[in-house]
């Protein structure tokens, strides 16, 4: 038992007086005691991190309960062996605070930066380098790609916690089998298959919804960035997103005819048109009600569409549950052509003391990658996470997109300026759908509004 | 700090309401400590220095609210609109240059223009007609009231009602919610993608807008006619003036002021429309005006001076109409 968790039952204690005697035990003597007690068996693990008995580590986070709780679950072990205590702090004032934080002399021992860019702004400005046993571990654990986003100016500073995934096909297990269709592995099988589906005529093959309120586009923003990966390679997507490739680049225009040939085919979509007025929950839920056969978001439409419409998850081996839905991944041009598109979390220090940074190793080792997995609703890119602690069928697919992915690259529009990025790509994606609007019309009008 | 939130999550309701109340009675008492005392004082002085007081006291609080609330930030306002996007360097004309070259300010200007020119005149025509109508009648309460409520919606809260009444469903075999979509298929005819077809989609908005401000102007006109002496319409009923007639000769021209204060008024409110635009389209098919622009440039993409610059913009193009309604408004008052 973790002195925090030590913590949380002397608060739940309802004497005031029992409360402060307990608390007052719960110091690193105890501790000690206790690992000498439990014996070196489960604390061998944690020799690399040893000799920081009776030190703090506070981390610094957006992530905040219910998933905080499991976290701070995921320590504990460490914790005793170790006797570091880690005090999570977590706010959804994160983005606006740690500036101030950092700036007024008060910086957090660790910080969790949802997204690589906002790490990079303070790389040369209070953010302590990752020492060689964290840098050696994330060069074992995780693909190059991961290690690179970590990485300002040739120094190595964010090592990559948590990971999300874009690149999914959602579809109905049961369906497929009871119709005799094949998960695609190519680009061109999943056209076949949406020719197949339109052909047999019962379901509608596609569902798209863009509608989102005042950010309406950014499905057709993802769709293109996922196409633009797989129709173009890793380092044009770069040059793209940095606005190196110019948006309306016979490249870029390549890619739109190719995500056109699916989203503005009646025989595919339905009405082209009212994918705009089309929330994208609602375009999800064609899946759950049956109207249609397959729809590409992000693993987090699941929740919403298990809480909101009544769809039960499942495995993509369960063939037999009525509602069921699960994902397969969005094909690549050719089978051995596999690019990720998603997001991560990364954790930089601004602290130069062994425990911060034994608490970082810790962090990209695949035991507490997998110790965090087994809790539930988690995954991360490491490649040392056994997918049979992954719970969640549509986590242990993405879990397998990570490890596999030949490239793995984070959503371009939240990377590129905001004027395009939050702005000229998602409006022009809807008038592409809502107005029939021309693809040379789109991408010049994008081009136009870039802050080159 | 962890600990700290579980302190937190330990207080039952009744702790929290308990403790939010003895708060609000705390600062009751220390505003009416600091009352009596400001009295207390005041009275020990001589009645010279009390009349000094009484400027101070009723000046300074809202001189000091206007200059934070509305001096300062119209004077930053005008400084960013002159900025670049991260309001760092001096750009000069530039985001005027911007605002009056982009390709969609066509659009833009366009649709602020058709919502200026409609939506008040319709608010108040129907406003007008509505007042006027029941004026004579014995219990126009309830007729009124109706009209009147949803006044009390705001713009968000409208814009999502009127969404629903405006909804399209593309698959036949789904439940189509949407009530003009029921209304058409009822008279046997196919209804289009209502918020999508330019520029009906504009005016399917301004809908909303009439819908909220045709209580307002009734209210209004409704005081104004009850105003109008008796004698005058007498007078011209026994002259054998049509119904008609007394409406448009005499009644009209004695609240002709007040229909200008009510048109005026709601033009205001019009070119600031932006709650109901966004809500209903995010200015996407063609919809877009200028107070959605500004504050998409603004808080959405991050560029303050662009931002700012169209602020400006639809400031200028406010101040005349504001000067007329000002102008009205004494005119009203020097007539009673």
């Amino acid at each position: 038992m973790s002195t925090l968790r030590r913590r949380v039952v002397a608060l739940g204690a309802t004497a005031v007086a029992a409360t402060l005697v307990m608390a007052g035990c719960a110091s690193t003597e105890t501790v000690t005691e206790e690992t000498t007690a439990t014996g070196s068996d489960a604390c061998a693990a944690y020799e690399a991190y040893m000799g920081n008995e009776g030190t703090e580590v506070e981390i610094y986070t957006t992530i905040i309960d219910p998933e905080a709780s499991l976290f701070i679950e995921s320590f504990a072990e460490f914790e005793d062996c170790t006797g570091i205590t880690i005090n999570w702090n977590g706010t959804q004032e994160f983005e606006a605070q740690i500036s101030v934080r950092v700036e007024g002399g008060t910086a957090p021992d660790i910080a969790i930066f949802p997204q690589p860019g906002l790490l990079a702004k303070f790389a040369g400005n209070g953010l302590v380098p990752a020492n060689d046993a964290t840098s050696a571990s994330v060069d074992e654990n995780y693909t190059a790609d991961w290690k690179t986003y970590g990485t300002v100016d040739g120094v190595f500073y964010g090592s990559p916690l948590g990971a999300n995934v874009k690149s999914f096909v959602w579809y109905s297990p049961k369906t497929f089998a009871d119709k005799g269709w094949s998960i695609p592995t190519t680009w061109d099988e999943l056209l076949a298959l949406s020719d197949t589906v339109a052909a047999e005529g019962s379901v509608q093959p596609w569902c798209v919804g863009f509608g989102s309120g005042d950010a309406t586009g950014w499905v057709g923003t993802d769709w293109m960035e996922d196409l633009m990966l797989r129709f173009q390679d890793a380092a044009t997507y770069d040059q793209w997103v940095s606005g190196e490739l110019p948006f309306n680049d016979p490249k870029v225009a390549e890619v739109l005819a190719e995500a056109g040939k699916i989203l503005k085919n009646p025989a595919y979509v339905g009405d082209v048109a009212s994918i705009a007025t089309t929330t994208f929950q609602e375009g999800g839920a064609g899946l759950v009600d049956g109207s249609c056969a397959m729809h590409r978001q992000a693993s987090f439409i699941g929740g919403i569409l298990a809480a909101d419409f009544g769809a039960t998850i499942v495995d993509p081996s369960d063939t037999t549950t009525e509602g069921g839905i699960t994902t397969f991944y969005f094909p690549g041009v050719s089978a051995d052509n596999k690019p990720a598109l998603g997001g991560g979390e990364f954790i930089g220090i601004f602290a130069d003391r062994p425990e911060v940074h034994a608490v970082q190793h810790y962090l990209t080792t695949p035991e507490w990658n997998n110790k965090k997995a087994a809790l539930g609703g988690w995954f991360s890119a490491n490649l040392g996470l056994d997918t049979a602690n992954v719970a969640d069928p549509v986590n242990k697919v993405a879990v397998e997109i990570l490890q596999n992915a030949s490239t793995f690259r984070f959503d371009g529009s939240d990377v590129m300026p905001a004027e395009v990025g939050a702005g000229s790509f998602w409006k022009e994606m809807t008038a592409w759908v809502a107005e029939d609007k021309s693809d040379k019309a789109v991408l010049d009008a994008i081009y136009a509004s870039w802050p080159y | 700090m962890f600990t700290l939130a579980l302190h937190a999550a330990r207080k039952t309701p009744a702790d929290i309401i308990a403790e939010n109340f003895s708060l609000l009675a705390l600062a009751l008492l220390s505003f009416g400590a600091v009352i009596f005392l400001f009295f207390l004082l005041a009275s020990r002085t001589s009645v010279k220095t009390q009349e000094w007081l009484k400027y101070l006291v009723f000046l300074v609080p809202s001189i000091l609210l206007l200059v934070v609330g509305l001096i300062y930030p119209a004077i930053r306002t005008l400084i960013l609109a002159f900025m670049d996007k991260e309001a760092e360097t001096f750009v000069g004309f530039d985001n005027f240059v911007w605002a009056f070259t982009i390709p969609e300010i066509t659009v833009v200007l366009a649709n602020t223009a058709i919502w200026v020119v409609t939506a008040p005149i319709l608010s108040t025509v129907i406003g007008l007609a509505i007042a006027y109508m029941t004026d004579r009648m014995k219990r126009p309460a309830a007729i009124k009231s109706l009209i009147f409520m949803p006044m009390a919606i705001s713009f968000v809260g409208a814009g999502i009602i009127w969404k629903f009444v405006y909804n399209y469903q593309p698959n036949d075999n789904k439940p189509d919610i949407g009530l003009l979509s029921a209304i058409f298929k009822g008279l046997g005819l196919t209804p289009p993608n209502w918020l999508l077809e330019a520029p009906l989609n504009s005016f399917l908005l301004i809908v909303v807008m009439i819908w909220i401000q045709t209580g307002f102007a009734m209210v209004v006109l409704s005081a104004a006619l009850k105003n109008i002496p008796d004698e005058v319409v007498e007078a011209a009923m026994l002259d054998g003036a049509a119904p008609w007639k007394r409406f448009y000769l005499v009644s009209v021209p004695m609240i002709r002021a007040t229909i200008v204060v009510v048109l005026t008024t709601i033009t205001i409110g019009t070119l600031k429309v932006f709650d109901i635009v966004r809500t209903m389209t995010g200015g996407n098919f063609q919809t877009n005006v200028i107070a959605n622009e500004m504050y998409s440039q603004a808080f959405r993409q991050m560029n303050f001076g662009r931002g700012s610059a169209l602020a400006i913009i639809l400031f200028v193009a406010i101040i005349p109409i504001i000067i007329y309604n000002i102008r009205q408004l004494r005119l009203e008052r020097t007539e009673r």
